[in-house]
């Protein structure tokens, strides 16, 4: 039963590619958008609107068995089309391989279906990721910010939200900020 | 115990069940709430000798306490809750029902602040997220830089970092140790264990200057190699350590209070524990002997003998003993560390990456137009995108990096083991008393610094 220990980094780019076929042998002949190989460490770009069943491939099909989901981050590719990103880190802990899956979206309808269904661990981190690019994840059970005010305007981790300028609130300014003072 | 608001199926299909009071968000609640059949019959019969008699007196007002469920709110600014965090807690009686964390309370955005540094500058940004584990954000992040870099680390910065890494682990410990105790009531602790981490910062004094926040790993190694009379007193303290650990496994081992409620409180099943991201002592204290250092070793962990401590049942006893345990280990890798510990460069010699040294600058044009470099414009570092897991304290923490090839990240993320553990807190506490989950939050041992970065 127990996997035979690889040598080297896992899984490697030829292995990278068997998982993009799988991909496109059982979820959708055009679901791979693109796959990387850098610095030992795989990556597969998928289409947003396919993104849920491929992780529910790599999470439940034999052969993969990425059941652990260790991060998901968000990332904004200004000046790249499409702007935003989001990424999934996947973590088979059996074999001790990570993929990372990968979409793009665009700034204009930053929308992309939420994997908490298949990974409870995805709420905090994509209420994070909606609090500071905006991204919103369809179906997500409680997508409110999570770090910043409630009231906050703004998505601030985007590239083009200027650093500083934040006012600080004190007595004598408390009337102008929002919702504050009634 | 039985939960007696859950609606039957008969009453979901009619669509005659009250709405789900849980599914009412807290902003929205005016007030407690009454829900279980109980408390329903004894609401009407308030109403109808409120009708009756056009008045209310005090028994009708006055309902029985297990059959009312209270929200109410624990911080932010409380003792227990080991930083700024707020838990909105639904109390059955004294019975914890749910718990949501509300944070965000000590969010500096220092991951924002990081896109606008040149790659050695973040250093000392990213110590001061976890702030009791410093070491270890400095190491996930510098091998980021490292792996898109492709840098190699001289093996003798290898086996330093390894010795700081895991004297901020007993610091971190001793520090979760020490307020633990202190809010189960075991105040001599909290002494004991400060003391312990005096120590461990006396020496982190010794080898970097600072106490805290030593930004002592750089891109490439090391800041400096240790100063003499560093290694004979680092070997006094790991060979007294094991005998102080004892000391406070005998003080609490036979505590009866702290017994009374460490075990058998707050076990949550290996299985949902992965479903919510928990690694780290929470995660092995169920058994699954998931540690980075052994599963995917780094920075030469594969050259050290030791192993990783696991519970059985994964209640709040188990997460207690796996930590204490992983001590003893720390002790170890240390003392292996020190034994084994090669000669050579403790940073790299690659002059795009690592100031010359300081003697060059007089003799060599070329090491002074590095240093110019360096200091006025900083690493320019190849664009990539890297994720770098390895083993804090608290359970897997990574540092995500994406570099567009200019001296400054495009884009650093964290992935806080505190912030993905902390979803976990309303399982471990539900139906457990009010009082159990300050000790089970203590056990959690999250940092607010990181979680909220």
């Amino acid at each position: 039963m127990e996997d035979p220990p690889r040598e080297g980094p896992v899984p490697d780019a030829p292995g990278l590619e068997l998982i993009a076929n799988a991909l496109r042998e059982h979820v959708g002949a055009d679901v791979v958008v693109e796959t990387s190989y850098y610095r030992e460490q795989a990556c597969v770009e998928v289409t947003p609107s396919a993104l849920l069943a491929v992780l529910k491939f790599l999470k439940e099909d034999q052969t993969q068995g990425y059941g652990f989901l260790a991060s998901v981050h968000g990332v904004d590719y200004l000046p790249e089309a499409p702007r935003l990103g989001v990424h999934y880190e996947l973590l088979n802990m059996r074999r001790v391989e990570r993929i990372r899956v990968k979409v793009r979206l665009e700034i204009d309808d930053p929308h992309v279906a939420s994997a908490v269904e298949l990974f409870p661990t995805a709420d905090f981190q994509e209420r994070e990721i909606y609090d500071f690019f905006g991204v919103i994840f369809d179906g997500h059970p409680d997508l409110r910010r999570i770090l910043m005010p409630e009231d906050y305007e703004g998505f601030p981790q985007r590239r083009d939200f200027a650093l500083g300028g934040e006012p600080v609130m004190f007595t004598h300014n408390e009337p102008e900020g929002p919702g504050w003072y009634e | 115990m039985t939960d007696r608001s859950t609606p039957t199926p008969e009453e979901i299909a009619e669509g005659t069940s009250p709405p789900d009071p849980l599914g009412v968000s807290y902003r929205e609640r005016e007030e407690s709430i009454t829900l279980s059949p109980l408390g329903q019959q004894i609401a009407e019969q308030r109403e109808a000798n409120r009708a009756e008699r056009g008045n209310v007196s005090q028994a009708d007002t006055a309902l029985a306490p297990e059959t009312e469920l209270l929200t109410m709110n624990i911080g932010p600014h409380h003792p227990a809750t080991h930083g700024v965090l707020r838990l909105l807690t639904t109390l059955e009686g004294e019975v914890v029902k749910e718990t949501k964390p509300l944070i965000g309370y000590v969010h500096t955005g220092i991951e924002k602040n990081c896109e606008d540094k040149s790659y050695w500058k973040v250093i000392p940004l990213i110590e001061r997220m976890d702030y009791v584990s410093y070491y270890f954000n400095a190491l996930a992040y510098c091998m980021a830089v490292e792996k898109l870099l492709d840098e190699e680390v001289p093996e003798r910065a290898q086996y330093l970092r390894v010795i700081h890494l895991e004297l901020c682990r007993i610091h971190s410990h001793m520090v979760w140790l020490g307020t633990s105790a202190l809010d189960l009531g075991a105040i001599s602790m909290f002494w004991y264990c400060f003391r312990e981490r005096d120590n461990v910062l006396d020496l982190f004094e010794m080898s970097s200057g600072q106490r805290m926040h030593t930004r002592f790993f750089q891109i490439g190694g090391v800041f400096e190699d240790i100063p003499t009379g560093f290694a004979d007193k680092l070997r006094d303290f790991v060979q007294q350590m094991p005998g102080r650990i004892d000391q406070f496994a005998d003080l609490l081992d036979s505590n009866e209070i702290f017994l009374q409620r460490m075990k058998g409180i707050g076990a949550v099943s290996e299985e949902r524990l992965l479903e919510l991201g928990v690694t780290g002592p929470l995660l092995r204290a169920t058994g699954n002997p998931w540690d980075l250092r052994k599963a995917a070793p780094y920075s030469s962990y594969d050259d050290f003998d030791f192993k990783v401590p696991v519970g059985t049942v994964g209640d709040n006893y188990d997460r207690y003993k796996v930590r204490l345990m992983e001590l003893y280990e720390s002790c170890k890798i240390i003392e292996q560390a020190l034994d084994g510990l090669p000669e050579g460069p403790w940073i790299t010699d690659n002059r795009k990456v690592a100031l010359p040294p300081r003697h060059e600058l007089a003799t060599s044009m070329e090491a002074l137009i590095h240093h110019f470099k360096l200091v006025t414009e900083g690493i320019r570092v190849p664009a990539g995108e890297v994720y770098l897991p390895i083993e804090s304290p608290r359970g897997e923490l990574g540092c995500f990096v994406r570099s567009d090839g200019s001296s400054k990240p495009a884009r650093l993320h964290m992935r806080e083991p505190s912030f993905v553990n902390l979803q976990a807190l309303s399982d471990m506490a539900k139906d457990t008393y009010l009082a159990d989950l300050i000790a089970t939050l203590a056990m959690l041992d999250p940092i607010l610094g990181g979680i909220d970065r």
